[in-house]
């Protein structure tokens, strides 16, 4: 029997069937962390770009930034940033090979959400 | 690539559901990957009910009840029954696992089983693992020496032989590679979990004398590099070992011998 007449295989499903892990949503949360500030460290040169344009155009992009969806967006960033510098540090941990095993990764990840959220929240507060 | 959607002919229809065991009193229900390469159809997800009281406790006795009593065109593969063969590794209510090492009552409600993922399938729950294996037979897995062979055996201490505990219990199952969105999405060129573990396993070995040449044939963009520490893989192997350590061991001796 030739293998020509069978018909190609199928793959099999992976990201709609495999079960959400901590590990796994963990890691990709950090790519887009990191993706989300290349845009945001974008935002932020255009604000500075336009106080060296004229008086008008300052006041256009920093009314922008300073409204309530410019605010929520940098409170979002601002969260980015420190996810993505905390778990960074478990990264680094990691690359010595040490706390790599699943009952310590699962705390440290739960710690580096909860860290996050509260180092956002008091730098929100006092900026 | 990454390639999030499955291609057309991969994508799953709805299945048949299987009449229920007559005076069976208690139940599971099984949802079950399906796919044939002689009808020319997508793959489909069937519906069975065991019999909890005629059958055995673990997924893979399940799946043998199924077999005998059911649907005798359910394939799988299966030998040891007790989690040394690594054959009956699949996806079990969402992550992979050996279905002989896993109880049933592991699982709530309907219990859903696919292939490992995002592998060829050759029929049902049966991966084509031939690239896996080519991928495992790339990195030289057995003792390479320069010196002339000893007289009786290598000898090793009782100190170098517990570096390879944790590493030589693998039984190659593959469930780790493939619960990898890294391997998913490279495994073409990326070694995986599994073939990384028996690297290192061979690296750390005192009796090897082929380190430098191990770590050179993995100084890669991609056989070793596209390990993101993601950590699924150490999360479902089935033998509690830890894929993503080793790993990270090897990228630290990369980086020591540079130093």
């Amino acid at each position: 029997m030739s293998d020509q007449k069978l018909p190609q295989r199928p793959l099999s499903p992976h990201l709609s069937i495999y079960k959400p892990q901590i590990t796994s949503a963990l890691s990709i949360f950090h790519r887009i962390t990191g993706v989300a500030m290349a845009f945001g460290a974008l935002l932020v040169t255009w604000w500075f770009v336009a106080g060296a344009v004229s008086p008008g155009y300052f006041d256009f992009v920093d009314g922008l930034m300073t409204s309530l969806i410019g605010d929520l967006v940098m409170f979002g960033l601002l969260w980015a940033l420190m996810y993505h510098a905390l778990n960074g540090i478990r990264h680094l941990i990691w690359d010595a090979g040490r706390g790599m095993d699943i009952e310590t990764v699962n705390k440290s990840g739960i710690f580096v959400i909860g860290a996050s959220l509260v180092l956002t929240l008091i730098i929100a507060l006092i900026v | 690539m990454a390639e999030f959607r499955l291609p057309k002919n991969s994508r799953i229809r709805t299945g048949k559901t299987w009449p229920k065991p007559e005076g069976a009193k208690n139940t599971r229900t099984f949802r079950i990957y399906r796919w044939s390469p002689e009808d020319g159809e997508n793959p489909r997800v069937d519906t069975y009910f065991v019999d909890t009281d005629d059958c055995g406790p673990m997924i893979l006795d399940a799946l043998i009840w199924i077999k005998n009593k059911v649907d005798p065109t359910l394939s799988f593969r299966r030998s040891c029954r007790e989690g040394i063969c690594g054959s009956c590794a699949m996806n079990i209510g969402g992550t992979n696992t050996l279905a002989c090492i896993r109880g049933m009552d592991e699982y709530e409600g309907d219990i859903a089983i696919y292939p490992l993922p995002h592998m060829e399938v050759v029929r049902d729950l049966i991966p084509d693992l031939t690239h896996f294996y080519a991928q495992h037979a790339s990195i030289m897995p057995w003792l390479e020496t320069k010196t002339p062979e000893p007289e009786r055996e290598w000898r090793q201490s009782i100190e170098d032989r517990k570096k390879l505990d944790g590493l030589y219990e693998c039984v190659m199952c593959a469930s780790c590679s493939t619960s990898c969105p890294s391997y998913w999405w490279n495994g073409d060129r990326y070694l995986g979990p599994a073939t990384l573990l028996h690297a290192y396993r061979w690296m750390i070995d005192s009796r090897d004398e082929a380190t430098g040449e191990r770590l050179d044939q993995l100084e890669d963009p991609f056989k070793l590099y596209r390990c993101h520490t993601i950590m699924n893989c150490t999360n479902t192997c089935p033998k509690g070992l830890n894929p993503a350590k080793a790993i990270a061991e090897i990228k630290k001796m990369m980086v020591e011998r540079k130093l």
